[in-house]
Order: C-alpha cells, then structure tokens, then sequence
C-alpha cells in the first residue's frame, strides 16, 4: 500500500520527463505493433495460399510466357485434377497511382480453383458468358464505386491499348484473409486481340494454376510436370502456390525480415532511453535510498521502489501505444487499402506489444535497481554531500 | 537491574581508514569512550577530521575496520546487514543536516515511514505520528509537503519521525548546520527536551559552539583521534 503510494508519486514527481518517457515508449510499442503486423500480414496470405494448387511457369522467369498448348499434356499428369491459366496482365486504371492486381484468367476453370472468391451463381454466370466481362473484388469495386454493369476501361501497358470491360460479378472473400482487391476477365478476349494485333504473343500464358487431388501428392505431380516438358523449347518450373508466392515476393521476404528486424531494434533503442532516463531519476534519488535505509528499509523495498516505477511507465506507455494501434490500424485499411486491404491487430500482437512493454520497464530498470539496492547507506549520504 | 548505571553505548578500539587506490587512509584511530543513558553528548572537531564517520559507525550505517561497538549490550559490528538494519529501526533515530525527508510525502506520511515497518494498525501509527508531531510543534503541518515549509520546520519534521519509534539513541549530525540562529536554537531546545523529557540519550556532530553548550558532555576529534 505505502509502496505503491511511494510509487505513484515518484512517477508523476517530473512530469515532463515521466510523459516524454510514456511518450516515448507508446510511440516505440505503436511502431511494434503495426510492423509486426505488417510482417505477420504477409505471412499470412503466403499461407492461406492453398497446399492443392500448383503454378507452372516457365522455368527461366516468370516473365516468359508458356505455350498454350501445354495445358492438354499438364491435363494428363496424373494427380492432376483442374487446370487453369493467366496473364499478369498489368492495366492501369486511369492513373498509375491506383494500382491493383489485374489478370486475364481462363474463367471457369480459374474460379472452380478459388473457391474461396465467392460470387453470387447469376453474377458468376453472366461473367462467365460475357467474353468482356470482368469479375472484381469487392473493396476494389467499392474503392471506385463499381457497380455490376459498369464499363472500366484499363490501359494496357504489358499488352498496348485501352481495353474495356463490363464489370459483371463482384466477389467477396470466404474468410478474412482473402485479397478482395483483384481484378479477373477473360483470357480469350486478351488472346483474340492478341491474335489480331500481335500475332506472335498469342496462344501463350504467363502462368498454369493446377489442382491436384491431394496436398501430399503435390510435390510428385510438380516434379512429373516438369520431366514432361524437360529439354522442350520452354521448360516448366512447377511449384506449389506457395512457393510459388514466395518465389515472386522473394524480394520481399528480405524486406519483411528487413522490417521485423527494425521492429526489434525500435524497443531496444527505447530500452536504452528508458533506461538513460531511470538511471538519472535513481542518481538523483540516491540520498534518499540511503535515507530509506538508514530507517531499516532493506533492499527489496528500494529495489521495488526503483523497479515499480520503471515498470509503471513502460506499461503505461505501453497500453497508450496498444491504444494508438487501433486508430492507427484503421487509417491504414482506409489511406493503404490497396495494399492492406485488412490490416487487424491481432490479439497476439497486442500480447507482444504489452511484454516488449515491459521488458523496456524492466531492463531501464535494472541497472538503478541493482545501485540503490545495493548502495551502502553512508555512501549514499556522501554523494549529494 | 545495574542498566541505569551502565553505559548505553561503549565504544573500545574503533579504527576505520579509507582506500584510495593504493593509498590507505586512515580516518579513526583505536577510539574508545563509552557514552551513559540520558546523556546529551556533542562531537566536535575540524572538518574532515572523522566525526560523522565516527557517528554513523555507531549508528550503524557504517562498517568499521576492527574494534566493537557495544550499544545495549549489542556488539552491532558482529550483526549481519539484515539485522543490523532492524536493529536501527529499532534503536537509533536520526537526524541529519539537510533533513532528509522525502520530498513526495506529506509530513505526516515521513513521521509515518518507520513505522511502516512495524506491525502496528493504522490507527495506532496514526496516533503515534500525531503525537511526535505534536512533540515538535507541528500538528498542523500534517499535510503539508517538506517542500511547503521551513529548514526549521522541516528538521523538526525530522526530529518527529527520528522519535516515532520510540528509539533509545539520537545521533544528529550537524542538525543546525543548515539553519539560521532562530530555527537552530528551537531544534537544540527541543533536543534538550528530548533528553530531560523523555530520557534519550543524543549523539550530536557540530562545530557550531552554541550547539555544544546545550550539550552534557563534549568529545574532540581531531585527525581521527579523540582528543578530549
Ligand atoms: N567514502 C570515502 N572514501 C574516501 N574517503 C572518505 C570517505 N568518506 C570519508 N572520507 C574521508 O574521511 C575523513 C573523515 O570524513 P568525515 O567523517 O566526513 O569528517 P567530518 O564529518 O569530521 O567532516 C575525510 O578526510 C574524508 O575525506
Ligand atoms: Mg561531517
């Protein structure tokens, strides 16, 4: 009780430096918080990508095409049970600054491998019958205020030309972790076109997306397709999507590894602020530490005195921060929602964020706490004398 | 019982020096005198020469080179930290030049702070507090922070909670020594009182002459020898 006393009015004793101190660390815990956020992100959609879907590509780089013709000879691997294809193709609406992930896709059999980008069965058959019909996320329809019907017109920039669409279905993500900001039309209206204007870019694909039946045969069928078109002009590298996924973020990775690693180093440079901060408070307090003493208060109480603060300031600002990364997350999912198009704290995070708290209270506190405790009490007396 | 006529405190052979690197310096050299119960004893001596060394040795916040320590039939220098810590806040009240009161607690919550270790209820301690500072003249500065008085008061704040818990010992170094000529003289009168009232017995430092007049006895140090 009397400690606690103690402790409350010790801390709010320098009320700059306790709020600068509070500061200080929300802000730290804050930055935490959403980076690791960030990190976990984009784990995340690594891995909800299915273990059953496969990728072909061509086995040089992604941005070289496969012939076409190679579906009917992936259709017979065994194990293979869908075979669907696309194009990265790179359209630009209106203004280079709104970006989203647009493919032309082999419509049907594309979606019977999504099926967790769930359209309504009358939207989802006009898409499929219209050849110009485009199939969009629901945030990115709602971003620009698409409505089923709504012609939008993409500038090519992989394939030149202004393309125009029906937007036909709007699909919404099963679960949460969905990327409901894509964009999906038909490949045959890229490859007719193609055949017209280019005919050399025709009847070719940026990448196969396969089913197999079973997530453990997966990694035979991958091997067994790229045997099959081993020393052909164009060489397959099968992967599962989720290699595939981080193959294509590989760069990425490095960067996400890059963030979490700077995640760290924001505590540890708070750890060393805090713990600047508390030895000067115990540096002032040291006469009376020793007056404390004097009167046959032990160790443990000054160590207390010392540490409870410490910690109290670091939780404070702690829960401050955790508090801040709420608004925070939301004016991320607003301003960033192309690329963030759900960015939830999640309650892990929040539990990380509380013990990088209060280990930043615990280390600032350790070494004052370990001096006043151990402070010989004529000592003490002699260093303010 | 023969205690009255026995000293409280009896001090034989007390050395203590301070390392400086290499350099050993010696700072009391084999003191010995014995102080009676009820005596109001003054220290005094050049600056540096060793009395708040002396003082807080046998206050027991200090350690001595060789020699004992006899308070109460106690030899303190033998007992261990944790018990020597509860054997001050049992027997020694202390006051010091710059009062030492914690700035964060009222006046009433510092005459109160040695008697958090005690197991008194709270209203026992209440009743305690109120009477130490009723003793120094100060019930109506409970609440008041040390920052919202006088160096006087403020010592006086310090003399209530050096006496809360009842302590046989008063050592005080250089109580005055911060204080103008009005505010000293009310401490030592009421350190006089101490003795005559409730039969403490006080070890006080100070180089101030008036100071010492108050005082029964007077012992000299000078370079950690006790001259007289
Ligand atoms: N911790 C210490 N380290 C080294 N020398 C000390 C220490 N404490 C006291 N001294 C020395 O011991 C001597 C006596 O000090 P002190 O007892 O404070 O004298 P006084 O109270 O009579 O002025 C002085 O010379 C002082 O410098
Ligand atoms: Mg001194």
């Amino acid at each position: 009780m009397f400690m606690l006393k103690l402790i409350l009015r010790n801390t709010f004793r320098h009320k700059l430096r306790t709020t600068l101190t509070v500061v200080g660390v929300a802000v730290a815990i804050l930055a935490f918080g959403l980076l690791r956020t960030l990190v976990g992100l984009w784990y995340l959609g690594v891995d909800s990508s299915s273990a059953t879907r496969l990728v072909s590509r061509n086995a040089i780089s992604l941005i070289f095409p496969l012939p076409i013709s190679y579906a009917e000879r992936i259709r017979q691997v065994p194990g293979v049970s869908e075979v669907a294809w696309g194009n990265w193709f790179g359209g630009i609406y209106i203004d280079e600054k709104n970006f989203f992930a647009n493919f032309a896709v082999s419509p049907d059999s594309y979606l019977r491998l999504y099926p967790e980008f769930v359209l309504a069965p009358e939207e989802k058959n006009d898409f499929l019958r219209d050849r110009k019909g485009a199939v969009v996320g629901r945030k990115l329809a709602a971003k620009y205020g698409w409505k089923v019907g709504d012609l939008v017109t993409l500038r090519g920039t992989i394939f030149p030309g202004q393309w125009e669409f029906a937007v036909r279905a709007i699909y919404r993500g099963a679960h949460k972790n969905v990327d409901e900001t894509q964009f999906f039309f038909h490949w045959d209206y890229l490859n007719e076109t193609m055949k017209k204007t280019v005919p050399r870019r025709a009847d070719q694909i940026g990448f196969f997306m396969l089913g197999v039946s079973r997530p453990d045969i997966a990694p035979e069928v991958a091997a067994n397709i790229d045997a099959t078109f081993h020393n052909s002009l164009a060489e397959t590298l099968t992967e599962t999507e989720k290699a595939f996924q981080l193959g294509f973020v590989a760069m990425t990775e490095a960067i996400m590894i890059a963030i979490r690693l700077v995640s760290y180093v924001v505590i540890v440079i708070i750890m060393v602020v805090a713990a600047n901060t508390m030895a000067m408070t115990a540096r002032e307090r040291t006469a009376e530490y020793a007056t404390l003493k004097t009167l046959g208060f032990g160790p443990g109480h000054i160590a207390g005195i010392i540490f409870g603060e410490s910690v109290a300031i670091a939780l404070v600002g702690g829960i401050l921060g955790v508090a801040l990364t709420f608004p925070a997350a939301g004016w991320i999912e607003t301003a960033l929602g192309q690329f963030f198009p759900s960015f939830t704290i999640a309650p892990a995070t929040i539990g990380y964020d509380l013990l990088a708290a209060l280990s930043v209270g615990v280390v600032a506190a350790a070494i004052p706490t370990w001096r006043g405790a151990t402070v010989r009490v004529a000592e003490g007396f002699r260093r303010i004398g | 019982m023969a205690a009255a006529t026995e000293p409280i405190v009896a001090i034989r052979d007390l050395s203590k020096s301070y390392r400086r690197g290499e350099q050993i310096i010696p700072v009391l050299s084999d003191i010995s005198f014995t102080i009676a119960p009820g005596e109001f004893l003054a220290l005094m001596g050049p600056s540096g020469s060793g009395k708040s060394t002396l003082l807080n040795l046998i206050a027991g916040i200090d350690r001595c080179d060789s020699g004992e320590i006899i308070v109460n039939g106690v030899d303190i220098t033998r007992l261990a930290e944790r018990e020597l810590a509860r054997w001050r806040a049992r027997s020694v009240g202390f006051i010091f030049q710059f009062y030492n009161l914690m700035p964060v607690l009222t006046a009433f919550e510092n005459v109160e702070l040695p008697l958090q270790l005690t197991h008194l209820s709270r209203r026992e301690r209440r009743e305690h507090v109120e009477l130490a500072l009723e003793l120094v003249g100060l019930a109506d500065r409970m609440d008041h922070f040390p920052s919202q008085l006088s160096g006087g008061q403020q010592q006086r704040v310090a003399i209530a909670r050096a006496v809360v818990a009842d302590p046989a010992i008063l050592v005080a170094d250089e109580p005055t020594g911060d204080l103008d000529r009005a505010a000293a003289s009310e401490i030592l009168t009421l350190m006089d009182r101490l003795v005559h009232d409730s039969g403490k017995t006080v070890i006080m430092v100070t180089h101030d002459p008036r100071a010492a007049e108050q005082a029964h006895s007077i012992r000299n140090l000078e370079k950690g020898i006790l001259t007289g």
